[in-house]
């Protein structure tokens, strides 16, 4: 029988409270109950991290986390990223840089830069790419991204 | 000023829905009342379906139905799914139902559909579906498909051959028999499959009022899905309308029409509601098409000098369970070996053996990197043999740029001849060469085996027929409120499509990319299509955008020119207006132009006028036009672990002219990547009775990004004579020659270990045993 619990989860500064079933995905719950379907699901095994999302500031795979869990969290999604239509500094420099193709990875990729140059504002090219290797990407082979992002910790330094 | 946009490297008009989660994929469409599939697969690579027990599944609350074979429409029943290209050689062609009817052929064959109120309750359902399934004997290796006595992959099937077919060029047995030196390899290779990050998808949604169907599907080409619907389903044109949204890769694979599609209609059909179906990434390893397993058994014959007289051999392919494609994978492999060489006399006969296991159809390269790198093995062996430099054994045998026009002497798969239209083949190596510094290479090598370090540098040359036909169409209309829309049957899945064929219409009319919509992907918008593979859409897309914008251009002139009571050649197209040459300020916007073209109610229009500002185009190339590339590739090897760092990688590249360099880039350094997997990391593992292994990431390598070098690009343009664009295709020349570059570099770092090597992928087991195995000679 369908085990149901309510939670109240913040989603990009939106507060939402919601009935879910227990064995409801995270990204499930984003994708379907609240429609925010920029998170996507590459792998569902937690592998791919195209599902990424940020729960209290901390990168996770959304195919991997119960919805309940967030339950009193914060979550943030790619959809939070550009405020009032405007880009963020690295979701710039990913079209500059064509840091993009197909785009299914993009918005996991961009969740989990965003907090690795939190964490890490100075980083080396071999830094980026590390940080980058919990993410698949299948089209860009990489170098695009790991110029974006270099390019946003730079432009963020002043450098640029 | 006119403004030009070809030839830039302008952003794309993609990205800002994409970086903002605005994308819209297939699994992002949400249907009133929708369903949700999944799939009882077969879990044995051979099996004669005995019985098939659904009830407990369709007892569970939120099932809605679960259809067999026995339940399909009776069309689908009747009627296996449709050869896509068929060849008087493919003997013995094998095509599934929609649902496997008595027999399962390979692992994750689809045996019946779930139908249910969400997913979960779906796959819920599936596990409740009981399968009683008789084993029978299992074909799991193309080359133990050939031995006597071997189990049939088919029931009741004669051989397990589904094509023998030989390429012939020369007096071969002359150029062996007079050869000076004879050398042979016998070389395995295995690619595994696409591995987009975006499954494949569908929804169908069939309206029981109107009797229209609708399928929304994650394609390479809609027309060609709907051709296929037409031939499975009795539904009239104006009925049946497919739809591909935005696209998370495609590669190849997600240009065939899959059982899925029509099982998700027949299930909207039985329903009443519309069926969505996303398959997952355990599906997607046992039921999406792949490359998989080559043998190659080659000999190479050449004079004194290292100049090749012949080449010849065998190539048995493991095509899989069913051939939905025919023969085009190993035979676009056999047409691609001679490459950018002169090879007097070629003689190599293909043999597509019908396995236990997914189908095979093109996958980035499509059998090409494998043909190159039997090439280029080849050439390796005859320099080490004959103690010459690779890269003078290559220079010797190139084709010159004087030479072009050059008939290869073999058929290629779209039935013309190998006749490469253009390229500088010499120069390309050497402009990579000089790149990379590979003069001084030896001294490098030699200073840090000194160390005790194990580097080496590899070469990978290809010629890649690219801009197949038989054409993709381009319909260029000027709404009446002035907008510039081209809509397209090819399908985009990141190659940027909307960009550049904007940037192609944009430039006929002076205005900016911004300034023109590209539609794709939609039956309902243009009649005819093919779809985006095979490196084919910048020549056949392209050149009908040129057509299709300067045939509208041509046409807003003579308006303007009408009104404004000037000649046509008076006007000038900028800014969305038609204007007068010259400083009088005379114009009529494209707005003003496009509600005249129609002309007024009860009115005739002007003699000779036909309505509208609109133009179809069809370009329909005579032949392939040819890029080239070379790939050269310096590595380190960990003897100890067997772990291969990639130095540099250098990359020498003609694709013709360029329309966006920065796209162009994208395209070469993700080709690149996927040749980085196939080199070192990608397998797809079965056991001796075809079941696979490699089922997730975590089995499965793909490149991540600590693994690839950044690649340093280097661009030649020849222009191709064979589209007005001058264009060649550019998707999948990174992967093409890197594959064997890259292993080459590791066969020259391990030289002098005494190392030989003869396959792809290479892993670091697989080094350490290559290693092991050479120590084992040197002592024997």
């Amino acid at each position: 029988m369908k085990d149901l619990r309510t939670i109240s989860v913040t989603v990009n500064g939106t507060p939402y409270s919601r009935e879910v079933e227990t064995r409801r995905t995270l990204a499930d719950f984003l994708r379907l109950d609240l429609k925010l379907t920029g998170t996507h699901l590459g792998c569902e095994h937690g592998a791919c991290g195209a599902c990424t999302v940020r729960v209290e500031g901390e990168a996770v795979r959304s195919c991997l986390m119960l919805a309940v869990q967030t339950n009193g969290k914060s979550v943030a999604t790619v959809e939070g990223l550009a405020k009032d239509g405007k880009l963020t500094p690295m979701q710039n420099q990913f079209w500059e840089k064509h840091g993009l193709q197909c785009g299914f990875c993009t918005p996991g990729i961009l969740m989990t830069m965003t907090e690795f140059l939190e964490e890490n504002p100075d980083p080396t090219e071999s830094e980026v790419r590390d940080a980058l290797s919990g993410n698949i990407c299948r089209c860009t082979g990489y170098q695009a991204i790991v110029d974006a992002v270099l390019a946003t910790a730079a432009q963020a330094r002043g450098e640029q | 000023m006119q403004m030009r946009s070809f030839g830039q490297s302008i952003k794309r008009k993609e990205d800002p829905a994409f970086l903002t989660g605005k994308g819209r994929y297939v699994d992002d469409i949400e249907l009133p009342n929708m369903a949700h599939a999944a799939f009882v697969r077969s879990p044995l690579a051979h099996a004669k379906i005995k019985s098939i027990d659904a009830s407990a599944a369709r007892a569970m609350d939120g099932v809605i139905a679960v259809i067999t074979y026995h339940e399909l429409p009776e069309t689908l029943r009747q009627r296996r799914l449709p050869l896509v290209v068929p060849v008087e050689s493919l003997t013995n062609p094998r095509l599934p139902y929609t649902l496997a009817r008595d027999e399962v052929c390979y692992v994750g064959e689809a045996i019946a559909i779930v139908v249910a109120e969400n997913r979960y309750i779906a796959e819920d359902a599936v596990a409740q579906v009981m399968v009683d399934l008789e084993p029978l004997g299992v074909v799991a290796d193309c080359r133990a498909g050939l031995l006597e006595g071997a189990p049939r992959s088919h029931l009741g099937a004669d051989s397990n051959i589904a094509a023998t077919m030989p390429s012939v060029t020369g007096d071969i047995d002359a150029a062996f028999s007079n050869a000076r030196h004879v050398f042979k390899e016998s070389i395995f290779q295995h690619r595994g499959g696409a591995f987009f990050m975006e499954c494949r998808g569908a929804i169908a949604h069939y309206d029981q009022f109107s009797e229209n169907l609708l399928v929304y599907v994650s394609s390479q080409g809609v027309h060609r899905i709907k051709r296929s619907f037409h031939e499975l389903f009795d539904i009239q044109d104006s009925k049946l309308r497919i739809v591909t949204p935005d696209v998370g890769g495609g590669f190849g694979p997600k240009g065939s029409y899959y059982v899925e599609y029509g099982a998700v209609a027949a299930a909207s059909m039985a329903t009443g509601r519309p069926v969505k179906w996303i398959e997952d990434r355990r599906e997607n390893f046992v039921a999406t098409h792949q490359e998989r397993d080559q043998y190659w058994d080659v000999e190479i014959a050449v004079d004194e000098n290292a100049k090749i007289l012949g080449v010849r051999g065998t190539l048995t392919h493991d095509n899989g369970a069913y051939t939905p494609w025919g023969i085009v994978l190993p035979w676009i492999s056999v047409a691609t070996v001679p490459g950018p060489y002169v090879i007097p006399a070629y003689d190599m006969t293909l043999i597509s053996v019908i396995t236990n296991k997914v189908p095979t159809t093109p996958v980035r390269g499509a059998g090409r990197p494998q043909a190159v790198f039997v090439m280029e093995r080849l050439l390796e062996r005859v320099a080490k043999e004959l103690g010459l430099d690779p890269a003078e054994v290559r220079r010797r045998n190139f084709i010159k740029p004087e030479q072009m026009p050059y008939d290869v002497g073999v058929i290629f798969r779209d039935g013309r001849p190998v006749v490469y239209d253009s390229g500088d083949y010499p120069k390309c190596q050497e402009v990579a060469l000089e790149a990379i510094n590979y003069e001084a290479f030896a001294e490098r090598q030699k200073a840090a085996l000194s160390e005790g370090r194990y580097i080496g540098i590899g070469i990978g040359n290809a010629v890649e027929a690219t801009g197949l036909g038989p054409y993709e169409g381009v319909t260029v209309r000027i709404g009446t409120n002035g907008n510039i829309t081209a809509y397209t049957g090819a399908t985009p899945q990141g190659q940027a499509h909307k960009t550049t064929l904007a940037q192609i219409v944009a430039d006929h009319f002076g205005v900016s990319i911004d300034a023109v919509t590209v539609e794709t992907g939609d039956t309902s918008n243009i009649s005819f299509g093919i779809g985006t593979f095979a490196s084919r859409t910048a020549v056949n897309a392209g050149s009908s955008a040129h057509l299709a914008g300067q045939a509208v251009a041509t046409k807003v002139r003579e308006i303007a020119a009408q009104l404004l009571e000037v000649e046509p050649d008076d006007i000038e197209l900028t800014d969305g207006v038609a204007r007068v040459k010259g400083p009088s300020n005379r114009f009529k916007t494209l707005r003003e132009l496009a509600v005249y073209s129609l002309g007024k109610p009860g009115f005739s229009l002007a003699p000779g006028m036909t309505p509208g500002l609109e133009n179809t185009a069809y370009f329909t190339p005579t032949q392939s036009s040819y890029a080239n590339g070379t790939s050269v590739a310096e590595v380190e090897v960990d003897v100890e672990t067997g772990r291969v760092h990639i130095n540099r990688l250098v990359m020498s590249h003609d694709c013709g002219r360029v329309i966006n360099p920065m796209v162009v880039d994208g395209q070469v350094v993700g080709g690149v990547a996927h040749g980085v997997g196939n080199a070192l990391f990608e397998r797809m593992v079965h056991d001796d009775q075809a079941q696979p292994l490699s089922t997730n990431f975590g089995e499965y390598m793909l490149p991540l990004a600590a693994d690839v070098p950044r690649v340093e690009i280097h661009h030649q343009e020849t222009a191709s004579p064979n589209n007005p664009l001058g264009v060649k295709g550019a998707g999948e020349g990174g992967t093409i020659p890197t594959i064997v570059a890259i292993v080459n570099a590791v066969a020259n770092a391990l030289a002098p270990l005494g190392v030989h090597i003869a396959e792809a992928p290479l892993s670091p087991q697989r080094i350490i045993q290559l290693i092991d195995e050479a120590k084992a000679r040197s002592v024997a």
